[in-house]
């Protein structure tokens, strides 16, 4: 029985044949079919099971409003949960599942919870999952996942990529019908940039789902011509498959971009979808509107269909939903459809129209002043059950029910910036209000227009306004169209019934429930929507919106208008996870940052770290290591017995030049480097205005009007955006420039009582103590190669930093290293680096967190006060400078066997475990191979007071708990000679 | 130098690299150097005497011009990026330096940056999936700074389907990688 429902028409390509399967049976569609259009076309219309009362549900639409025919697409890691059948291209191979039902679609368990109905009101888990307050978590969210879901997700990786892009246009023209194809002819023809982009795959619109004609031609075959002129138009850009999900600041629109979801798989190197974000000068909503039904009991059965959509089925493609059909409608737009479908040979068997008068529909049983009360068929349509104008009731059989309440401009977007639409009688519907997105306007059925003459008038002079604005002519012709008026009287629901009566069907949210809401006092319609979810998950209430919100307006005696809207956000349809987050997933995440010294580390087996988006060494193990610590403990060691080498180019460096580049020092350090000597570095403390500590670095003095400065890897940046603020905003009148040289020069850290005589080797100058004492800096020359020498020590060594042009970096390495042979010379990476540091008491990342003052670091004294500098005049506020607050201390195990932890709290020994015995925190800990023990630094209140107390250092997340001495943070050399040496 | 220390290109490699996608030409660039120049308060006309005796053009906010020897384009109010060939000028602070003299601030720039030159008859496909520069509206002679996959980089237009890319020399492998599975994206 293959495509039982297909009937003659539409554009579908027969002479070629897809092969799919649903549920694991076979079917067969046509290129220009979607899911649902095929699955229709071969007489199934059960695509799902209703979200809470596991109703059973076929298609209420044929667009992405769709609420009900939500399936699972593809398989394994391609899988795609909760994807709208009626949008869903068909092509060869596809396979879908039915979700949401067990153990099959025909047959689903969960339909009991339909029969227990009257417990899953509105409100019903606010009410009922109240008791113990340990089982929400645990007991009562997992069960309520498994019975109220939707798809699922398979939890493997997307096999897919996905890119993002940007384009730029003058017209934006958001939806592709009769409006936004005029507009995007009528400007690109006048020479705009255009971009037009339509969420279908086929341009047109309504026009490929109508038979009446524009021009002198089909609808259908007049939106292909001017899709093809478009198409070779240079200036313009056609973009179907994409929809506009939101409208953001400044004529930026975000689009995604379905490339690749027609095929089985993408093609080689193609992405799934792009985000595009579109740069628009002036944008035209062209988006068409949405009809919605009319609410009576039972009206949610497989085989009730919004009226135009049963409509498009039969037009575009060529499917006859059902062979006994009626129709219910409030409109002349309902009658469309009837006589649309008798047009085709489908019996129409009657036109319920709610409306009394009017002309009757000539060769159909047309019912006036009647109302649609129930309908039979549990897993379809098989009859309804009419109401007459006479009060007598009829069962009428039918296999097919096309309803029409009316049609809903799609103003989502006119309102993503918080304007609220305006209501028209005439329409009985929202049309876009005041104060939507600068420079966007609706045309069309978007702004009401509701005939094809309308909105191709419509689109036509959006377009030349827009155009007029931005100084171009855009001239144009209208072909001839229909121009019905809008005959509508509005029916939200059904009334007199005692059943239920569907608006959301997706959420089951049904008239009672609106009513029950009122009841309850949640009648704005922002509570309506919360209390019952109404128009939440994937279809954001396209179709049942507006009906609820007209039941609550009755119930409150409001008029419509008055009880308003929910709130229209982005995105207007579903987007993906992977769509949102493009190619930075996994190890492309982010850039990475390499070191010159990368290659040759990666060569010796090196270990790195992700320093932000650095990769720098952690520890260079050694063959025969078995722990890290033992790598550690030997690159320390060595470094401290002889000498070692790191690569320190991720500090960042900013050459800071001019006549004031002095004076400028003096304003972001809190200590003076004006006075400076050429050729010597110094310590300098960065404070932040609030005169917390910022950062801190050595910089030198190259010359007279010009410094290096260095600054710790995580601050590089955020220290040169300080300075560049601080010379554009605050200093606009000093001479002094800047620009970062981090990346420029490749720089390592020659460390260790050899390092001078290691480095003597490379280096053409001589670099002895007398020549290049502690803190000197310099130009030098490696082989002739331009470099840089600081005398500066971070480890307590006698150390140097050398620099060479980052291209000779990898050279430099292999030079060091091949030099420092005769002196056992260790490469050492971070963890090393941090040992030695600590041992020496000197501060980073641990305490440098922005919470700390130079006087807790024990640097107070840097704090000028003979000079005015950022952050010195608060740094002097009296909280931050009490005798109690806390200082750097050292810390050491009574036990040289004790664990220390960063992290744990200093307690008084005896002292509880609470907040007010908290004494402060260790902030970095390590283990020191030259003491032998763990050694930490930490924030302790009255700390430098507390030299040679015994505490305890608890934390509670690792459950340690060490007896511990304070001490001096200078826990090696205290007094300074090595590096001196 | 090159006698014991041998220099690297950006990729790691001791030669540069060309990536030929499709029409997509992704060649590096190892044999430019390049400087930042930036004009001292109250120099202007010691700062332009000096230009024009370099023969160094100083093209205005976003725009790149080469002169016989020297090129530029423009980074920030009165600062360029001064492009030089390396042969002649690897040290090109000390060639600038005494024409310049106290007239201007100028920074080795070399090894700051990777750069690629890109090329093919239409580089829009590629560049509007990566920038959010309206690359068919820059005409030749453009110079801007945006971003690239988090990347902070120069994008130049040398002619109709050339253009010129700096990025920081430590992601240089990173922003390949980008340009090349997008290339793959849009070939």
């Amino acid at each position: 029985m293959s495509q039982s429902n297909r009937i003659q028409g539409g554009l579908i390509d027969r002479s070629q044949t897809f092969r799919f399967s649903f549920d694991g049976v076979a079917y067969q569609g046509h290129p220009g079919d979607t899911l649902a259009s095929a699955l229709l076309a071969n007489g199934v219309c059960l695509m799902g099971r209703s979200f809470k009362y596991h109703r059973p549900r076929g298609p209420l639409s044929a667009g992405s409003e769709e609420p009900n025919a939500l399936v699972q697409l593809r398989t394994g890691a391609r899988q795609e949960p909760n994807t709208r059948a009626t949008v869903a291209e068909l092509f060869d191979g596809l396979e879908a599942t039915s979700q949401n039902a067990w153990p099959s679609l025909r047959f689903d368990a969960l339909a009991i919870n339909d029969r227990l109905n009257t417990f899953f009101t509105a409100g019903f888990y606010y009410k009922t999952f109240m008791w113990p307050a340990a089982f929400w978590e645990k007991v009562y969210e997992p069960i309520i996942r498994r019975a109220a879901g939707l798809g699922s997700l398979t939890k493997q990786e997307d096999p897919d990529d996905y890119d993002k892009g940007f384009l730029h246009c003058d017209v934006l023209v958001i939806g592709g019908g009769p409006a936004g194809l005029m507009a995007a002819l009528t400007a690109g023809r006048a020479g705009a940039r255009v971009i037009l982009a339509d969420e279908d795959f086929r341009l047109g619109g309504r026009l490929n789902a109508e038979t009446f004609a524009v021009g002198e031609q089909a609808g259908a075959d007049w939106a292909a011509g001017v899709a093809a002129e478009l198409a070779s138009l240079p200036n313009v850009r056609l973009m179907p498959r994409t929809t506009i999900v939101g409208a953001f600041d400044h004529g930026i629109y975000a689009a995604v971009e379905r490339v690749s979801d027609h095929l089985a798989v993408p093609a080689a190197g193609k992405p799934r979808q792009t985000l595009w974000r579109i740069y628009s000068k002036r944008a035209i909503l062209a988006g068409g509107a949405t009809e919605r039904p009319i609410a009576f009991e039972n009206n949610d059965r497989p085989g009730i269909m919004l009226a135009g959509s049963l409509r498009a089925y039969a037009n575009r493609w060529g499917v006859a939903v059902g062979d006994r059909v009626a129709v219910f409608t409030n409109n002349d737009d309902g009658l469309r459809t009837a006589r649309d479908l008798k047009g085709r040979g489908v019996d129409v068997v009657a036109v319920i129209d709610s409306r009394p008068g009017g002309d009757l529909l000539p060769g159909i049983r047309h019912l006036q002043g009647a109302e649609v009360i129930d309908s039979a068929g549990r897993l379809g349509l098989t009859s309804i059950t009419v109401r007459q104008a006479n009060g007598k009731t009829e069962v009428i059989s039918a296999n097919a029910l096309a309803v029409s309440g009316g049609w809903n401009p799609n103003v989502n977007i006119t309102s993503h910036h918080r304007s609220r639409p305006e209501w028209r009688d005439d329409i009985a519907a929202f049309v876009p209000g005041a104060g939507g997105p600068a420079n966007l306007a609706a045309a069309g059925a978007a702004a009401g227009d509701l005939s094809t003459h309308g909105a191709l008038r419509g689109g036509a002079e959006a377009a030349r306004e827009a155009l007029e604005t931005l100084g171009l002519q855009a001239p144009y012709s209208l072909p001839q169209a229909e121009d019905a008026p809008i005959a509508i009287t509005p029916l939200w629901y059904v009334s007199g019934g005692k059943g239920r009566a569907w608006i959301d069907p997706q959420n089951d949210v049904t008239v009672k429930d609106v009513k029950l809401a009122h009841k309850e006092n949640f009648s704005s319609v922002e509570h309506l929507k919360r209390y019952t979810t109404l128009g939440m998950a994937t279809d954001q209430g396209k179709t049942g919106n507006v009906l609820g919100l007209a039941i609550m307006a009755e119930l409150t005696g409001q008029s419509i208008p008055a009880t308003g809207t929910t709130i229209y956000r982005p995105p207007y349809t579903p987007v993906a996870m992977g769509t949102l987050a493009g190619r930075s997933r996994g190890k492309e995440f982010k850039p990475f940052r390499l070191t010159p010294s990368h290659k040759w580390a990666e060569e010796q087996g090196g270990i790195f770290v992700e320093v932000g988006n650095w990769l720098r060494l952690q520890w260079l193990p050694k063959p025969g290591e078995t722990t890290w610590r033992e790598s550690v403990d030997r690159e320390v060691l060595a470094t401290r017995k002889s000498v070692g080498i790191c690569d320190v180019t991720t500090l960042g460096k900013i050459d800071i030049q001019g006549t004031d580049a002095g004076a400028f020092l003096d304003k972001v350090y809190a200590n003076t480097f004006s006075t400076l000597a050429v050729g010597k570095c110094r310590y300098g403390l960065m404070l932040r205005e609030d005169g917390m500590v910022f950062d801190d670095g050595t910089t030198a003095r190259m010359g007279p009007n010009e410094y290096v400065m260095t600054t710790t890897t995580a601050n590089a940046v955020t220290v040169f955006r300080h300075l560049e603020y601080v010379r554009q905003c605050l200093f606009p009148d000093m001479d002094v420039q800047l620009i970062s040289t981090t990346e420029a020069w490749a720089q390592y850290s020659v460390a260790g009582p050899n390092a001078r005589k290691l480095l003597q080797k490379l280096v053409d100058q001589d670099i002895s103590d007398a020549a290049f004492p502690y803190m000197g800096a310099g130009n030098i020359t490696i082989g002739g190669l331009r470099a840089r020498l600081f005398r500066i020590s971070f480890s307590g060594e006698l150390a140097y930093e050398v620099a060479v042009p980052t291209r000779y970096g990898d050279a430099l390495i292999r030079a060091l290293t091949e030099a420092g042979r005769e002196f056992d010379a260790v490469v050492y990476g971070t963890e090393a680096l941090g040992v030695m540091r600590i041992e020496k008491g000197h501060v980073a990342g641990g305490e440098l967190n922005g919470q700390s003052t130079a006087l807790n670091m024990g640097l107070g004294k840097m704090v000028s006060k003979k000079k005015d500098s950022i952050g010195m005049v608060l740094s002097q506020r009296e909280g931050m400078n009490r005798a109690e607050g806390y200082r750097l201390v050292g810390v050491k195990p009574v036990d040289p066997k004790g664990v220390l932890q960063a992290g744990s709290h200093f307690l008084k020994i005896g002292a509880p475990p609470v907040l007010e015995s908290d004494g402060g925190w260790l902030t970095s800990k390590v283990y020191s191979p030259h003491l032998g023990c763990d050694i930490a630094l930490g924030y302790l209140k009255a700390g430098d007071q507390k030299i040679g107390r015994r505490m305890r250092a608890v934390n509670f997340l690792t459950k340690t708990d060490t007896e511990v001495e304070i001490v001096s943070p200078h826990f090696f050399d205290p007094e300074g000679e090595r590096l001196r040496g | 130098m090159a006698d014991i220390l041998k220099p690297l290109t950006a990729l790691g490699h001791g030669a540069p690299e060309t990536v030929q996608i499709g029409p997509l030409r992704i060649a590096e660039r190892f044999d430019v150097a390049l400087a930042s120049l930036a004009q001292r308060r109250g120099q202007e006309a010691a700062f332009a005497k000096a230009a024009a005796g370099l023969g160094l053009p100083l093209p205005g906010a976003a725009r790149a011009e080469a002169g016989p020897v020297l090129a530029a384009f423009w980074v920030a109010p009165e600062m360029w990026f001064v492009e030089a060939p390396f042969a002649s000028h690897e040290d090109i602070v000390a060639a600038l330096k005494p024409a310049f003299g106290e007239a201007a601030s100028l920074t080795e720039q070399t090894d700051a940056w990777v750069r690629f030159d890109l090329s093919a008859p239409d580089l829009g496909p590629l560049l509007e999936r990566l920038t959010n520069i309206d690359w068919p509206q820059a005409p030749v002679g453009y110079a801007s700074r945006t971003v690239i996959e988090h990347l902070g980089v120069y994008l130049i237009r040398r002619g109709a389907g050339e253009a010129t890319l700096y990025g920081p020399r430590s992601s240089a492998a990173s922003l390949l990688h980008a340009l090349e599975v997008t290339a793959a994206s849009v070939v």
